[in-house]
């Protein structure tokens, strides 16, 4: 059946709010867990903000809040209305999207997809503390996980299907992206070999951001070391959260679409455009050309697949 | 009417179980102690799951919620059932018969049958409508006639309910909830299914397509969107139906012809199934505030491009005054006797009628003309003091408003409150489809009051579901 472009825009973006949900609750855990083990006075609070950073929430944060203490980032990165990328924000609008395109979705999907809103929603603020947030973090992973293992088990593999599943991976793309280009500063080639107290602290929220600090071992077999986590994350095939892994993601999808509907877009030179930029680069070449640079674009050119995404299907 | 003890559809006055509820009556009885409350919360979790809410308009708890659902079936017997679905099918061809005649010669005007001011100066009455050709020369063709029982053999029709009636997907979620929870009770009982329905309305809507539209006409559903209060049965249906769900943007009209927006360019579509009314379906021709809309498509249904399900202007035959003619009109277009009856209706403007229902105003029900939902209703018998004279003086001010009849003793059906089983008032709405054939599903939306003593069934007015059951023979 022909797909309404309104219902394509909804299947991508409720997609992205997914994966966005799953990667605030991911970042809020590393932040988390960092404060809780700094030992030094006014440690707790750095680590919080330059998770906020991480988010891209810093500036919004500072603008309601003068003290940045667990409580408070915690509330302000799961509960808050006001911040449209809090946990609950992505997952209304994951819901709301949703509900528009029902009957886009398998029965399954719906199941998950509404069933994490309904028990988030009547989660009191006040009671998620401590463990409890760990708790709660970790149940938000889990209901990610839930709602792509419905996706992938029963939904056709037919434009919606593309659409959904470029709209998760060129989120996640962009998450990468943005933590990485947050902590660029940290990841560059320095004189000394060995990263100090505050390196390590730095590397392992990258990596912990990224899902990746227990997979960082079974691929370099070595201790943290700046140039293989930018490496992992930006050049690696079998890192399922590396940009290059992402765009390609992305890429089989967009010529799904291709195939589906007998013709090539804007959107498929863009994702190509996106792809080639990674694939035919290393990391000696990226640091050479500057790591912020090479993120800057990264960034950009994934927003130009978006964009001609939307174009190219009729989303309005 | 208003005195008399209501029907029991389940027990007899002298204590004996009624035949067609003689399995669920055993049923019940070997249900274990807490069972029937442990059944009523595993079926709020299903709906609540499935995201089966409505809205109800003004609630300050949020905007969905979820329709409470009765565990215990209402059951019709066969034969119970084919005479009310051939007064079913009686009324809805006449109403049909009706509906062209008014939008064309209005000969029944003419005959005098009913008189013209009624129709003409009615606000429901579309005068766009005048000397349209709709395919097939059907109007209605979704149709919920709501009917209550106060006898054995005593059926009355409330409303016919021919613009956009609501409620079609919980009869087929009650029952879906229904085999879920008590499957050892279908298995005892021989039930006529509802399940073909989304089917039955699809070959409905395909056989109104416009000529030329070809082998397999492109439906539409048009809904007003999430916020509506039916948006979840909006969805529903289109998904049963493999249609595409629309909103108003989703649709543009471009040469007098009717298009979709889709991830690959425009579609032609040939049928909407308009869950937007009337005043908002095109504001080219009627609102022209209207955002819900789509510009330009009554043009387009004018020049035989598109059929709109069902047709602008139905509510003519629906109307609360022109109900009490329903019988005449089934006498002047088929000749025959009117099968079901209608509810003895006092007109306020009749100055004698009027004196009369002021006087004995506790014991009948007031509605208002355009009035549905159960809002802007008063029911005598369960009324205050207050209220009696609030509407009477709402009558005086403005008599041509209201309707007034006798309070009906609605029948009771067994029904599980707190944990126990008490009768509760239900009414009755089957749903009807008019294409190439009058398609009527063999049961139907029962809404109960949940409430002791209550009359009235409406979901926002905290009545219920029940799952209804019509035997097969």
């Amino acid at each position: 059946m022909t797909m309404l472009g309104r219902t394509a825009q909804n299947l991508f973006w409720m997609s992205r709010y997914v994966e966005r949900a799953e990667n605030m609750a991911r970042l809020l855990e590393v932040g988390y867990r960092m404060s809780l083990t700094s030992r030094r006075e006014g440690g707790a609070s750095e680590h919080l903000v330059s998770m906020l950073q991480a988010a891209e929430m810093d500036e919004a944060f500072a603008a309601q809040h003068e003290v940045a203490d667990v409580d408070t980032v915690a509330h302000f990165m799961m509960f808050d209305p006001a911040n449209p990328s809090s946990v609950y924000s992505c997952l209304q609008a994951a819901r709301t999207n949703a509900r528009s395109v029902r009957t886009a979705l398998t029965t399954d999907m719906w199941e998950s997809m509404n069933g994490a809103w309904l028990e988030f929603s009547q989660i009191k603020p006040r009671d998620v503390r401590g463990a409890k947030l760990l708790g709660l973090l970790q149940w938000v992973r889990q209901r990610s996980h839930e709602f792509r293992g419905a996706l992938l088990g029963t939904i056709l593999r037919d434009d919606g299907f593309a659409f959904l599943q470029a709209g998760n991976f060129v989120e996640r793309a962009d998450n990468t992206a943005r933590i990485l280009d947050m902590k660029y500063y940290v990841l560059l080639p320095r004189s000394s070999l060995v990263g100090g107290e505050i390196d390590i602290q730095q590397w392992t929220l990258i990596l912990r951001a990224a899902s990746a600090h227990r997979a960082y071992g079974h691929v370099y077999h070595d201790r943290y070391k700046a140039h293989n986590i930018a490496d992992f994350l930006i050049l690696r095939p079998e890192m399922p959260r590396s940009l290059v892994y992402c765009a390609r993601f992305v890429q089989q999808n967009l010529d799904l679409l291709a195939k589906l509907y007998g013709r090539r877009e804007a959107c498929q030179d863009a994702i190509d455009d996106l792809l080639s930029m990674v694939e035919d680069s290393s990391m000696d070449k990226i640091f050479a050309h500057g790591l912020h640079e090479f993120l800057d674009e990264f960034i950009a050119r994934n927003n130009r697949v978006t964009d001609t995404l939307s174009a190219s299907y009729n989303f309005y | 009417m208003g005195e008399t003890t209501p029907f029991d559809e389940m027990y007899n006055p002298d204590g004996t179980v009624r035949e067609p509820y003689r399995a669920l009556s055993e049923w019940l009885a070997e249900q274990p102690d807490r069972g029937l409350a442990l059944m009523q919360t595993d079926a709020e979790a299903i709906f609540r799951k499935l995201g089966i809410t409505f809205a109800v308009y003004g609630s300050e708890e949020g905007t969905e919620k979820v329709i409470p659902f009765d565990v215990i079936p209402r059951i019709i017997a066969a034969n119970e059932w084919r005479k009310l679905s051939k007064g079913i099918e009686q009324r809805v061809k006449a109403l049909n018969a009706f509906l062209y005649d008014v939008y064309h010669r209005q000969e029944i005007l003419k005959a005098g049958r009913i008189p013209e001011k009624l129709i003409l100066n009615n606000a429901a009455f579309c005068p766009q409508m005048m000397g349209l050709e709709p395919a097939r020369g059907v109007y209605a063709h979704i149709i919920g006639v709501d009917i209550v029982r106060v006898g054995v053999d005593e059926f009355y029709v409330l409303e016919d309910n021919l613009r956009t009636p609501s409620g079609v997907s919980y009869m087929l979620e009650d029952r879906e909830a229904m085999m879920l929870l008590a499957p050892d009770l279908f298995q005892r009982s021989k039930v006529a299914p509802v399940e073909n329905y989304p089917e039955n309305l699809r070959r409905t809507l395909q056989s109104v397509a416009p000529e030329g539209a070809g082998s397999n006409p492109v439906i539409a559903v048009l809904t007003p969107g999430i916020y509506n209060s039916a948006y979840f049965e909006h969805s529903f249906l289109a998904d049963q139906m493999g249609a595409a769900l629309c909103e108003g943007h989703d649709i543009f009209v471009d040469g007098g012809k009717v298009y979709m927006r889709t991830t690959t360019g425009p579609e032609r579509v040939d049928v909407i199934y308009r869950r937007i009314d009337d005043d908002y379906l095109d504001p080219l021709t009627f609102k022209p505030d209207s955002m819900l809309g789509v510009p330009g498509v009554f043009d387009a249904y004018r020049a035989g491009n598109v059929t709109l399900v069902n047709a602008p202007g139905t509510g003519i035959a629906d109307d609360k005054a022109v109900y009490t003619y329903v019988p005449e009109i089934i006498e002047f277009y088929l000749g025959e006797k009117a099968l079901l009856n209608n509810v003895p209706t006092y007109n306020c403007t009749d100055a004698d009628q009027r004196a009369w229902v002021l006087d004995n105003i506790g014991d009948l029900v007031v509605k208002e003309v355009h009035g549905s939902g159960g809002y802007g209703m008063m029911v005598g018998p369960t009324s205050t003091k207050a209220q009696h004279a609030e509407f009477k003086k709402k009558i005086l001010a403005r008599p041509d408003n209201y309707i007034v009849q006798p309070t009906l003793a609605l029948s009771t059906c067994p029904t599980h409150i707190s944990g126990d089983v008490a009768p509760r008032h239900v009414d009755l709405r089957p749903y009807v489809l008019v294409g190439d054939e009058v398609r009527i599903t063999p049961g139907g939306l029962t809404r109960v009051a949940l409430k002791k003593g209550s009359l009235v069934v409406n979901s926002s007015q905290g009545g219920g579901t029940k799952d209804t059951w019509v035997l097969e023979d």
